[in-house]
């Protein structure tokens, strides 16, 4: 069977790998460079294809909808919401309330430049305050990382499924480049995995009534409670790192990068094998949980030279140190301001530190 | 002897034990109508037996503990954020009944957006908004609704219209939108009759007539909103009977009862 390619923009991709994924509602405020998702959710609601899209809703504000997001995944229904970094700042308190009463959701930052209101060009800015609770309180997101257009259809699916499993809010960092960019896919089959939610609160019928609540005013009952959150995110620890590796096998320096720039990375490492450089990439796909376990076996395995890409001011680099646990040297490169550093920059800057 | 338990007992026997209502004490101060409230919701919610479709949206300030003496599903919102999450639960599930009990803070001050975004798309919930004029669970703070001249802990000197505006009449307010079904105020505490000794318990049966109606309109599809002007004698420093003599002298005087909006005519049925 020939399977069908389609040409599309990563916005449109996640909003339809999101509808694919059985996604039930969607909240959310317009902003770019992620608009094409809710334009692209108006225009598939009440489609006979997905019949279990139940509400697309524009709401007034970035609080308005990730709290109407709150509601429904009280529910247990699978729900998502998408913005950009200021809009993705606002939607903090709802996410930590989220984590709190450890509901499933997604929420989808394409992370433009900043800080304040920045600009429209991609960063990877908003990596502290998606993969370190980000709002009030102690807690954890999952956050996914994709690479590709490709990803962007499937993430979703997979962001839902660990929502669930885990019962916390999954972040998907996207950025404004993946938003934009245009690529063949093949879209994932339509699924509707089920997940069970005996938990939610749906009207007391004839069982014991659910309470979805996060004020705990007794001392021992909030530390009972932030402990099961703890031991919870330890589990998400050992079993949810994910990563790949490119040429790492015999590589002596090793770019750490994720999202659109794991591309120039990889293309840089090709060039630089090219030069007789033995490099290889380590790509990130959960931020959270980092994947310190394959990048300590890295260095342990021998490489001794780490450099960090990045399109912040430095904000992952502080996780693959702690890695890595001083066994390597890492050095950081990077770009802001919504450029992208071109793949020949990474190679002159890697021969620069390597020598 | 009798315990608390035992009165708590003994009062049930009186009106009836309500399964919608858990019978945990509550935690409300001696005057304050967020208990008679309480009890008028959970007399609806049999009345219209709907206590097993029914999920409660607790709100921050002093209603915030309402799931532990209404017996249904809750789920607890951030402050403000009622309306939104109600709206959250209602789409995605329909058949349910949604309802918040919000103090003014909540809903006039910090939520007015969710409330007022809520209203204007005639999202089929019910707000029921607990006006004391104060803030109560803060310790005595500025409410949206203080009346001008009145002391609290963030005007010592009184509220000066001149800095912070005049009271927000959120009746007023969605009255003015298309969406809402349902639009009312009420005087919830017993007001004064001309005796001294004589109070009149009419504010009660008017709020029970209009929970009743809320949760009606809710389930015809429409917005409904009452608002229930109340007491805070703690943070108002006065008697419990002083306060009911303000609330009805005073603050009907800015905030006038009355039916706003019935856009159904569920009153007149």
């Amino acid at each position: 069977m020939k399977t069908e390619k389609e040409f599309v923009k990563g916005n449109e991709a996640l909003a339809l790998g999101a509808l694919k994924a059985g996604m039930n509602a969607y909240f959310a405020y317009p902003i770019t460079p992620s608009s094409e998702i809710p334009e692209t959710l108006a225009r598939e609601f009440r489609s006979p294809e997905y019949p279990e899209f139940k509400t697309f809703l524009q709401a007034a504000s970035e609080l308005e909808a990730i709290n109407m997001v709150i509601g429904a995944a009280s529910t247990g229904a699978k729900v998502m919401t998408a913005t950009s970094g200021p809009g993705f700042s606002l939607k903090q308190e709802g996410i930590s309330y989220g984590a709190a009463m450890e509901l499933p959701f997604l929420v989808v930052d394409v992370n433009r430049a900043g800080p304040g209101l920045g600009n429209l060009g991609p960063e990877q800015s908003d990596y502290f305050q998606a993969t370190k609770g980000g709002g009030h309180g102690g807690y954890r997101n999952i956050v996914l990382a994709p690479n590709s257009v490709q990803e962007m259809a499937s993430f979703p699916g997979l962001g839902f499924s660990l929502a669930f499993r885990h019962r916390c809010p999954v972040v998907i960092l996207a950025d404004a480049f993946l938003g934009q960019l245009k690529e063949d896919i093949v879209f994932p089959k339509i699924v509707q995995e089920r997940f069970e939610t005996p938990w939610a609160a749906t009207g007391a019928r004839g069982a014991e009534r659910h309470v979805i609540a996060s004020l705990n005013l007794d001392l021992e009952d909030q530390s009972k409670h932030t402990e099961h959150l703890l031991s919870k995110y330890e589990g998400i620890d050992t079993t949810e790192q994910r990563s790949e590796g490119y040429m790492t096998s015999d590589a002596e320096v090793v770019l750490v990068a994720y999202g659109v720039v794991s591309r120039l990375c990889r293309r840089a490492v090709n060039e630089l094998r090219a030069k007789g450089v033995k490099a290889g990439l380590f790509r990130p796909v959960t931020l959270s949980p980092f994947p310190a376990k394959e990048l300590k076996a890295l260095s342990e395995r021998g490489t001794k030279r780490f450099v960090v890409v990045e399109l912040n001011m430095g904000q992952m680099v502080f996780d693959v140190r702690l890695a890595i646990e001083g066994k390597g040297s890492v050095d950081f490169i990077h770009r802001v301001g919504g450029l992208l550093p071109a793949s020949s920059d990474i190679v002159r800057r890697v021969e620069m530190i390597s020598r | 002897m009798t315990t608390l338990q035992g009165k708590t007992a003994e009062y049930e026997i009186k009106l009836g034990r309500l399964p919608t209502l858990t019978g945990k004490p509550t935690h409300y101060c001696a005057g304050c109508e967020h208990g008679v409230l309480t009890r008028l919701v959970a007399n609806a919610i049999e009345e219209l037996g709907v206590r097993e479709k029914t999920v409660l949206v607790d709100s921050v300030g002093c209603s915030v503990f309402a799931h532990d003496y209404i017996n249904t599903d809750a789920v607890q919102a951030p402050h403000g954020r009622a309306p939104a999450v109600m709206s959250g639960i209602k789409r995605v599930r329909p058949d349910l009944l949604v309802f918040a009990v919000q103090g003014d803070g909540d809903a006039a001050s910090i939520g007015l957006l969710e409330l007022v975004y809520a209203a204007n798309r005639g999202e089929p919930i019910t707000v029921f908004l607990v006006n004391n004029a104060i803030y109560g669970m803060t310790g005595g703070q500025m409410a949206p609704t203080t009346p001008t001249g009145m002391v609290t802990t963030t005007t010592p000197r009184g509220r000066d219209l001149r800095d912070t505006g005049p009271p927000l009449d959120a009746t007023k307010l969605l009255a003015g939108l298309e969406g809402p079904s349902y639009v009312k105020r009420v005087l919830l505490p017993i007001a004064p009759t001309g005796s001294s000794e004589l109070y009149s318990a009419r504010g009660s049966l008017e709020g029970a007539k209009s929970v009743i109606n809320a949760f009606k309109v809710q389930q015809m599809g429409g917005f409904s909103f009452v608002e229930f002007i109340s007491t805070c004698s703690v943070n108002w420093k006065m008697t419990i009977l002083d306060s009911k003599r303000y609330a009805s002298e005073v603050l009907t005087k800015i905030f006038p009862p009355g039916l706003y909006k019935d856009k159904l005519g569920i009153e007149k049925r």
